[in-house]
């Protein structure tokens, strides 16, 4: 018996919400008196699998199978299922992001498992096993009793601290025999960012709105993010007039983060906007409208000139960083 | 080509969230009930590549109470062809998807919008797909048909890729995949009063999982405000007081 988590990396290393996860499984594990199992698909290197057993995973099943790369959803939950019967794994945890989605509900399916999807948090007991998870897009929370066997859960991200439990970790190589004839989903063409922080794995998020008024004026918020290691975000008018690429939208329609910080410039803060950032530790807000919605859900907030407190900030930052 | 757009009925989204008996119960008195957000962008891109030609019908598909039908109908009135009502009250994503299952077999292109803005599951699109043992993309900002076969667009960490995908397919869709969900006009409200609304008795399954009751979050603390004059503060806080930077 063991507790079962998909671990997931970006150009070979593991995301931070990797090790969250595990920290998270890890917890569980301890709770019900198992172990927790990791499985990474793609090339990560063996000391970087190893590294995995800093936050309690005991063994990580390796998969290098480059057929995997097209993420065909049925494959990779077919690959997950197999790996569960393996481990004789009763809760499996993926994230909740676009894979997590993509794969759970069929991994559910095919475990005759129940799935709680955006879990925060430790469940609230193990038997029964129940969870807590947000609803109507942030505005409440659910406790939901999950009544099958197995367990899939997709976590939330940001809801749990990583936390060091080191443990000895066992690396295996695992095939989990999936035919050729599963792999349905053809890649033609992909675009990606590469080397730069991902939106959704960073801890902090620099975002602007329409009250930066161009794209031309994006510089001092750039120099921000880079002064911060910070992931760039916008408001959906933004990416929707093009001011700036639609990954970077965050809202209800867009992505939703959860960021240890998140600085909104410029940003009025419609109930569409709040309900992707309000998971965020802390929210700043920068406006000339007082009134101005965002206001009540920030920690901190300036109104006032976006040009003018931009540039004092981002020297405040460097006076800091030195 | 015919298409299946699943549709749920969901409270505005700005509607006030309470709830009733001991939190046990979403109290519904006074809400506003509208078609769940994108799901109406997945019809939204049914309709267009209906008129774009290569596709013969669109039907959509609810698992609810009679309490839906109004939600059906400006989905007919928008432009579907026809409607599927599976006459029960959604439980779970298992539950619902189960439902579907009964009716949702002989379609090309099945679109699940990511998730409905109540319950926030995700989990509906793709378990049809494996209960029907169909394929399935996620993630998907775009659908096109290219000389009868179907093109994908999907989001992946940090950018997008365009895919080939054999159907029948079933689409779980987000933004992007429709840019302005329709208005129905009055001639499409019109006909929407006649256009089939076929009610469908439920299949006997069980939920997996059992609500056990809300909580509304805590009030949040007044903003902390710095003056503009004196935005250098604001990292001072960050740093010293909340430890974020």
């Amino acid at each position: 018996m063991s507790v079962l988590v998909y671990t997931e990396n970006w150009e070979g290393k593991f995301k931070k919400l990797s090790y969250e996860l595990s920290s998270f499984a890890y917890a569980i594990a301890k709770e019900m008196g198992s172990s927790v199992t990791a499985l990474s698909i793609g090339h990560v290197a063996d000391d970087e699998l190893k590294s995995l057993g800093k936050y309690g995973v005991s063994k990580v099943l390796n998969v290098q199978d480059n057929r995997f790369e097209s993420l065909d959803n049925k494959a990779v939950a077919d690959a997950i299922a197999k790996a569960v019967a393996s481990e004789n794994a009763k809760v499996v945890i993926l994230a909740h992001n676009n894979e997590g989605k993509a794969f759970a509900p069929r991994l559910s399916v095919k475990l005759n498992a129940g799935m709680v999807t955006g879990v925060i948090g430790l469940p609230v007991s193990v038997e029964p096993f129940v969870v807590k998870k947000k609803v109507f897009t942030q505005k409440a929370f659910a406790r939901i009793q999950i009544k099958t066997d197995v367990k899939v859960l997709t976590f939330a991200q940001n809801s749990f601290d990583v936390v060091e439990n080191p443990v000895d970790t066992a690396v295996e190589a695992f095939d989990p025999q999936i035919g050729d004839g599963e792999f349905t989903t053809k890649v033609l063409d992909t675009h990606k960012i590469t080397g730069k922080i991902l939106l959704s794995d960073a801890e902090i998020v620099v975002s602007g709105g329409r009250g930066m008024k161009g794209p031309e004026n994006w510089g001092g918020l750039e120099e921000m993010g880079d002064l911060l290691g910070a992931g760039m975000a916008c408001s959906r008018p933004v990416s929707d007039d093009g001011w700036r690429p639609k990954e970077e939208h965050v809202g209800q329609t867009g992505k939703i983060i959860a960021p240890n910080l998140y600085l909104a410039f410029g940003i009025s803060g419609a109930i569409q906007h709040v309900a992707g950032v309000s998971s965020s530790k802390y929210i700043v807000a920068v406006n000339k409208d007082p009134e101005a919605p965002i206001f009540e859900s920030a920690d901190y907030g300036i109104v006032g000139d976006v040009f003018k407190v931009i540039p004092q900030l981002n020297e405040a930052i460097k006076e800091m960083k030195s | 080509m015919k298409i299946l757009v699943l549709i749920s009925n969901v409270p505005d989204t700005t509607t006030k969230i309470r709830f009733t008996g001991d939190n046990k119960a979403f109290d519904t008195s006074g809400v506003q009930w509208i078609i769940n957000p994108w799901d109406e962008l997945a019809l939204t891109r049914a309709l267009e590549l209906k008129e774009a030609g290569g596709v013969e019908k669109i039907t959509i598909a609810n698992v609810g109470t009679n309490a839906t039908e109004p939600t059906l109908r400006k989905a007919l009135a928008v432009g579907a062809d026809d409607a599927i009502r599976i006459d029960a009250e959604a439980k779970d994503a298992f539950f619902v998807a189960s439902q579907l299952a009964q009716v949702a077999k002989d379609y090309d292109l099945i679109l699940a919008g990511i998730e409905s803005s109540d319950y926030n599951g995700a989990g509906v699109g793709g378990m049809l797909a494996a209960m029907l043992d169909i394929h399935s993309v996620s993630a998907v900002s775009g659908v096109s048909l290219e000389n009868g076969e179907l093109k994908v667009q999907r989001d992946i960490d940090g950018g997008n890729q365009s895919l080939s995908v054999p159907t029948p397919l079933l689409a779980v869709v987000q933004k992007g995949i429709a840019k302005d969900p329709r208005i129905p006009a009055m001639r499409g409200i019109m006909m929407a009063r006649s256009k089939p609304l076929n009610v469908v008795p439920p299949a006997d399954v069980e939920a997996r999982t059992e609500f056990l009751g809300y909580e509304l979050p805590e009030p949040k603390a007044a903003c902390k405000m710095v003056d503009e004059d004196n935005a250098k503060e604001l990292i001072r806080l960050l740093h010293e007081e909340a430890k974020v930077l």
